[in-house]
């Protein structure tokens, strides 16, 4: 059928009916579950009586409360080991699997979908966290789901959901040195809006995109929600095959063959219709940083920040500016800062990680600021020590943790302090959001971050690359 | 919230508080550490907790807090009202403080979904008629207001506004069917035949 989107296809062929009032109900093939949001779920089940639809077809990890440094259990955190031993304990009752703590497997939901070949080209995925739009790097329909939709997806395998419009984002042109996956998405949102993307499915195209490896992708889909799109992808290609061959649960031989057939099958035809069009200019990102409370509120490195008055919404600009206390019309350049944070599942997979030892190297971080870098999984973890970034990090002061999404959110015991100023490689700026109702976020990318760490305030990386 | 005894939400009547500010995000109603808590139950105590309370739990200055609200059946928003994180926590609170509709300008679409799963509708009206009932309850917060979702109007002192929401969500809500679980489980035999024709589903080998 000749003028689909990769979403329309991937829509049709998960119809398993409409339903009387008027949604559509999903086929779901993958999902995903973690600590955080889904014991109610589980209860709600013991309270229907129901069991689990496609037990194998759903996986859990812990990630959110997961402590860095120390992990040895019980946790410290009382709370902590009650909602991790109820996943332990869901999980072990209704036959899922689980990506415990001990798992070579462990990590950020998000990280190890990927990892282990879990996402697929051509799938429908949910699990109960926003930033489930990260797997349609891979041309997966991922969406990020409450808890009642995790009980239906449990129980049906399932989902009553309404279709989305489809919006083309053209990536042309190329990107300047020092310019990442993360300056790209941080320039669309603020471009867009933060509810610019309300009723859409974005998809990633144009040349920038196609260059970019899996890890990119991954970074760039995995902003669409902060754009206000309820998912995101690229349409997978060679590159998106080369990576998925071999991984664990990726089928070998001569099914990875018919797999292949079978995501070529699922992309958007060249001549497909779209319910709108963006088109993006790859030479004018700049390395960008937000300056607000929201990842639309951002600027390119050499701007001032802006007027109140120049917002569509100037009273949220000024919460904004009264949260961080600067004024309009000083630089983002010089902002001192007093943490930095490498990790998230937006920028903690080895190449993000390769790309922050490389500013790092010899270098120090600076007397003032406290730094981590938080790799996103277990396995990056172990990848990365055999390359030697451990010892990169550690010697220029960074902290080297555990897998898990440490100061992302802040449920577990990395948090900032008071009005600390945290230059951060992940994903949201909100207030409060890093564990302190005070404390201010800086998103960047994680050259960024470590460029930053070492001088003790927001510097452009390409002058100390 | 398993003792709602008919499901069908169609008319909603009550008193309202407003919230203003666009796109405010699921971590200010509902910061994350109450995530930790392994069930709904006291989310209620939550909402907004960090713009309510400084840090030695003293009551700040927020309409939630604030005694002429108390009781109110309504919430008013301004827009892209609950982006972010998809915690259904935070919507969770909303309805266990006690609030049974959300009336704003948009709602981030996660939010949206997650409301509709509680039974709570979410409506959309214009920017000036957000702007007119949020003065409205300010200046007279005993106001009573009343949305019935099969007219798809909201009255007031004897005023009439046209509200909006996504059909799916108006049948949802009218017909009790937003408890989807048991309409989504009953097609079962069909959710098998769709899984099983999707090449994924049998290892490739098909
Ligand atoms: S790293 Fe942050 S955004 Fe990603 S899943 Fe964890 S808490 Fe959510």
């Amino acid at each position: 059928m000749a003028k689909h989107t990769l979403y329309n296809k991937i829509w049709d062929s998960h119809t398993v009916d409409k339903l009387p009032t008027g949604q559509t109900q999903i086929f779901i093939g993958l999902h995903l579950i973690h600590e955080i949001t889904t014991a109610p779920a589980f209860d709600m089940l013991r309270e229907k009586g129901l069991d689990i639809a496609f037990p194998e077809r759903t996986f859990a990890t812990v990630d959110h409360i997961v402590p860095t440094d120390n992990r040895s259990r019980p946790f410290q955190d009382s709370q902590a080991e009650e909602l991790t031993q109820t996943l332990e304990k869901n999980t072990g009752q209704f036959g899922i699997e689980l990506f415990g703590l001990d798992s070579e497997n462990q990590g950020i939901v998000h990280v190890i979908g990927p990892q282990l070949g879990l996402t697929q080209p051509g799938m429908t995925l949910a699990c109960g966290d926003s930033h489930t739009s990260t797997h349609g790097a891979f041309g997966t329909l991922a969406f990020g789901i409450g808890t009642s939709q995790v009980r239906d997806v449990l129980a049906t395998q399932t989902l009553a959901m309404d279709e989305l419009k489809v919006r083309r984002i053209n990536v042309n042109g190329g990107l300047a040195q020092g310019v990442y996956a993360k300056d790209v998405i941080l320039y669309i949102i603020r471009t867009l809006g933060v509810g610019g993307g309300k009723g859409f499915a974005y998809e990633y195209g144009g040349p920038v995109i196609e260059k970019m490896n899996m890890e990119e992708r991954m970074t760039l889909c995995n902003m669409s929600i902060e754009g206000g799109a309820l998912i995101g992808y690229v349409n997978p290609d060679l590159t998106t095959f080369q990576f998925l061959k071999d991984k664990k649960y990726v089928p070998k031989g001569a099914e990875f063959e018919k797999a292949v057939v079978y995501w070529q099958s699922v992309t958007s035809d060249g001549n497909a219709r779209y319910d709108d069009v963006v088109d993006v200019e790859g030479a004018q990102i700049e390395p960008t940083v937000t300056w607000g409370i929201n990842p639309g509120q951002a600027v390119g490195i050499f701007e001032k920040l802006p007027l109140a008055e120049n917002f569509s919404d100037p009273e949220g600009a000024k919460l904004a500016y009264k949260h961080m206390g600067w004024q309009p019309g000083s630089p983002i350049m010089g902002t001192p800062i007093n943490v930095a944070f490498v990790g998230s599942c937006t920028n903690s997979r080895l190449s993000d990680l390769r790309i922050a030892a490389k500013v790092a190297a010899g270098k120090r971080v600076h007397s003032d600021v406290r730094a981590l870098v938080v790799p996103g999984s277990a396995e990056v973890k172990s990848m990365a020590e055999k390359e030697g970034l451990d010892r990169i990090f550690r010697d220029a002061g960074f902290d080297w943790r555990e897998a898990g999404c440490s100061m992302c959110l802040a449920m577990n015991p990395d948090k900032l302090n008071g009005r600390e100023i945290c230059a951060s490689s992940s994903n949201r700026n909100f207030i409060g959001r890093q564990g302190s109702p005070g404390g201010r976020t800086l998103l960047m990318s994680p050259a960024m971050v470590v460029a930053a760490a070492l001088n003790g305030k927001v510097v452009d990386v390409r002058q100390y690359n | 919230m398993s003792a709602i005894s008919d499901p069908k939400v169609t008319r909603i009547s009550g008193t309202a508080l407003p919230v203003r500010g666009n796109d405010i995000d699921t971590d200010r109603i509902l910061p994350a550490r109450y995530l930790k808590e392994v069930t709904f139950e006291r989310m209620g105590e939550y909402p907004f907790y960090d713009e309510r309370f400084d840090a030695s739990g003293t009551p700040k200055s927020h309409p939630f807090n604030d005694e002429k609200y108390k009781g109110a059946s309504f919430l008013f928003v301004n827009k892209n009202f609950g982006c972010g994180s998809s915690r259904e926590h935070a919507p969770q609170a909303i309805l266990r403080f006690g609030i049974h509709a959300i009336v704003g300008e948009s709602f981030a679409a996660i939010f949206a979904g997650n409301c509709i799963m509680l039974g709570i509708p979410t409506v959309m009206v214009s920017p000036e008629a957000i702007g007119e009932l949020m003065q409205t309850v300010e200046s007279a917060s005993d106001t009573s207001f009343t949305v019935d979702l099969r007219s798809k109007i909201l009255s007031y002192n004897g005023k009439e506004i046209s509200i909006d929401l996504p059909e799916t969500h108006r049948n949802a809500l009218t017909t009790g069917a937003w408890d989807s679980t048991s309409l989504l489980r009953g097609n079962l035999g069909k959710v098998k035949e769709v899984a099983y024709k999707l090449p994924y589903m049998t290892g490739f080998r098909g």
